[in-house]
């Protein structure tokens, strides 16, 4: 299941941006003329035939494809085309703490939130606020991040100016580790996190609840109250406990994703991730690029399946092979 | 034969008045419809039009939610570009449930080789993140319509539906009046057709609005990444633009603000119906929230 996705998504990759109208040799030209370079056009034809070589389109479609495969098994993504001579896995690998930051934190974040909410939200004792707080979220969850993001950034960095508009660092600082950066990035990400953790509570707690119904009809419940356990030790120890379970795989898929929601987000507010690197990689119809970062993120999403089939037995017993 | 409908006609209206979020939500939705379907009777369509009215000019007496950088009357784009989002969810939705239910259909009744073909095709299209591939395809679309971007947003889609039909399919297949119709020598299409179809329909249903609302999810996100329709005036395309010419950094709210209200009427109205039809499905979930 695995490989096949892996392969199946390696082929789509490769068919996919091959059948898109641009072409990428075309669009570096186009750059190098707008800068003033390569003007005569018998020295262009020679450019454009070395370039069609340096990147193997001169080769036959099957030759390319198998060469391909090869490469990208070994996770050799190739030269990025409109940023040559950076090599694709290198840009990914300087975006990808941006997006695993910013999206893996408000992932978290949300997941545990959602699951308290959701589990309050079934319980017949929770307090009553709970039962009229909860819903607001469930009816935020239905709005997409980056529409509640646009408004988010309208009122806290244009009317409020309280928070940066976008980018994840300050123009003109360099990336260091030190507090003041971490501080300046912090800032940054406030307002990214917040639009995805607003909108995702209410997914989690809707997830919970149904779980939580159904666990709580369940005859150990029962015996758990009729032993004179306490409340709080019923609901953490007896029910959220059980009820958690569908929701880890849940959690580990939506971690898996994480890469490929971020797209719009980062868009939205110019956050240096894979989605910003992937859009941009699609307007300059970059190939390669788009290859890479797309073969990124189903690899990302194959192994976190991967992993929740492997780690299932260890949180639920009952499953074994 | 119509008294049947007219009874059953009752019921779904009595219980529509008695389920509050399934009200709310209808109305929502039939406010959009309205505004698309009423608002040209009011509304000077033409405005909508690039360059027919003055650029960047505020909310005024005569235009009413002001006119964008391309110099666009705000809402007579928001009453053109509405219902031609609403025509591109509910496209995609049908086709997506149709393409779903019918795999899911074969799947489950046929069992054997051919439910491990269409699981396995379900399950590894369930693993590929579909913005991913959207994002590749609508780019390669040299001129893309409505009409175009709900089909290939259709072409993903099917999965959900496919695999809960296929759940529900395989239990019916072994119920009693299943096996009765099996052993009265009716055909598999007509056991199809008449014994499993009808009870299938409520969750075909539920399905079709979480679709249709997914559909619209994944075209407003193509949009506001500017790939969608070039020539239609719609909602993400608006906010595309005013991103574009940074409508948020020089002040001009009305620009971008009124499609994004559009937008969460419609979400938060589909997402109201689809909650009404899961708890109408799974009666479980209606004691709560």
């Amino acid at each position: 299941m695995f490989l096949v996705v892996v392969l199946l998504a390696a082929t789509l990759n490769f068919i996919i941006p091959r059948m898109a109208p641009g072409d990428p040799i075309g669009a570096v030209l186009e750059e190098l003329r707008a800068r003033g370079a390569g003007t005569q056009s018998d020295a262009e034809d020679e450019i454009v035939a070395a370039y069609r070589a340096r990147f193997g389109l001169d080769q036959p479609t099957h030759i390319q494809y198998f060469r391909f495969l090869f490469n990208t098994l070994r996770f050799d993504l190739g030269y990025s085309i409109s940023y040559y001579p950076q090599k694709v896995e290198r840009a990914l690998l300087r975006a990808l703490p941006w997006t695993v930051g910013l999206l893996a934190i408000s992932t978290v974040l949300s997941f545990a939130a959602g699951s308290f909410f959701g589990a309050m939200m079934a319980w017949p004792r929770a307090p009553g606020f709970m039962r009229r707080f909860v819903p607001m979220f469930m009816v935020l969850s239905a709005v997409p991040y980056y529409l509640l993001g646009l408004i988010l950034v309208y009122v806290f960095a244009f009317v409020m100016r309280i928070l940066p508009l976008g980018g994840a660092y300050s123009s003109g600082t360099i990336p260091q580790l030190d507090l003041d950066f971490l501080l300046d990035v912090i800032r940054h990400g406030m307002l990214p996190a917040l639009s995805i953790v607003l909108t995702s509570v209410g997914f989690w707690a809707l997830g919970m609840r149904g779980v939580m119904v159904t666990v709580l009809g369940e005859d150990y419940l029962t015996l758990a109250e009729a032993k004179g356990l306490p409340d709080r030790r019923i609901f953490f120890g007896y029910a959220m406990r059980n009820a958690l379970l569908p929701q880890v795989t849940s959690l580990a898929i939506a971690l898996g994703t994480v890469a490929s929601g971020s797209v719009l987000v980062e868009v939205v507010f110019n956050y240096p991730g894979i989605g910003w690197l992937l859009y941009n990689a699609l307007r300059s119809s970059d190939y390669y690029m788009v290859q890479g970062v797309t073969f990124f993120l189903i690899l990302t999403v194959a192994v976190s399946v991967l992993i929740v089939d492997m780690i299932y037995p260890l949180l639920d017993p009952r499953i074994e092979r | 034969m119509t008294e049947i409908f007219l009874r059953r006609g009752k019921a779904a209206g009595s219980y529509i008045l008695r389920t509050p979020k399934l009200l709310l939500g209808l109305v929502m939705l039939l406010s959009l419809l309205l505004l698309g379907l009423v608002g040209p009777l009011f509304v000077d369509v033409e405005k909508a039009r690039p360059i027919s009215v003055p650029t960047r000019k505020p909310p005024s007496a005569e235009y009413p939610l002001g006119t964008d950088g391309g110099g666009r009357d705000v809402l007579a784009v928001l009453v053109v570009g509405t219902p031609q989002t609403l025509r591109m969810g509910l496209l995609a939705g049908i086709v997506g449930v149709v393409l779903g239910t019918s795999l899911g259909l074969i799947a489950g009744y046929f069992g054997g080789r051919i439910d491990m073909a269409i699981s396995t095709a379900t399950d590894t299209m369930l693993t590929i993140p579909p913005l991913a591939i959207l994002l590749v395809v609508a780019a390669s679309v040299r001129s893309m319509s409505v009409e175009n971007m709900a089909l290939i947003i259709a072409l993903l889609s099917w999965m959900f539906p496919a695999r809960t039909i296929r759940a529900q399919v395989l239990s019916l297949r072994e119920q009693p009046y299943v096996h009765m119709a099996r052993l009265a020598g009716l055909g598999d299409i007509r056991i199809i057709f008449e014994e499993i179809m009808p009870n299938i329909l409520p969750l075909a249903a539920a399905s079709f609005v979480g679709a249709t609302s997914g559909a619209v999810l994944a075209g407003i996100g193509l949009e506001v990444l500017g790939l969608g329709p070039q020539r239609t005036p719609t909602l993400g395309m608006t906010i595309y633009w005013a991103q574009l010419y940074s409508a948020l950094i020089n002040g001009l709210w009305w620009w971008w603000l009124p499609p994004i209200i559009v937008l969460i009427i419609l979400f938060v109205g589909l997402f109201l119906v689809s909650a009404a039809m899961d708890e109408f499905v799974n009666p479980r979930l209606r004691r709560t929230g």
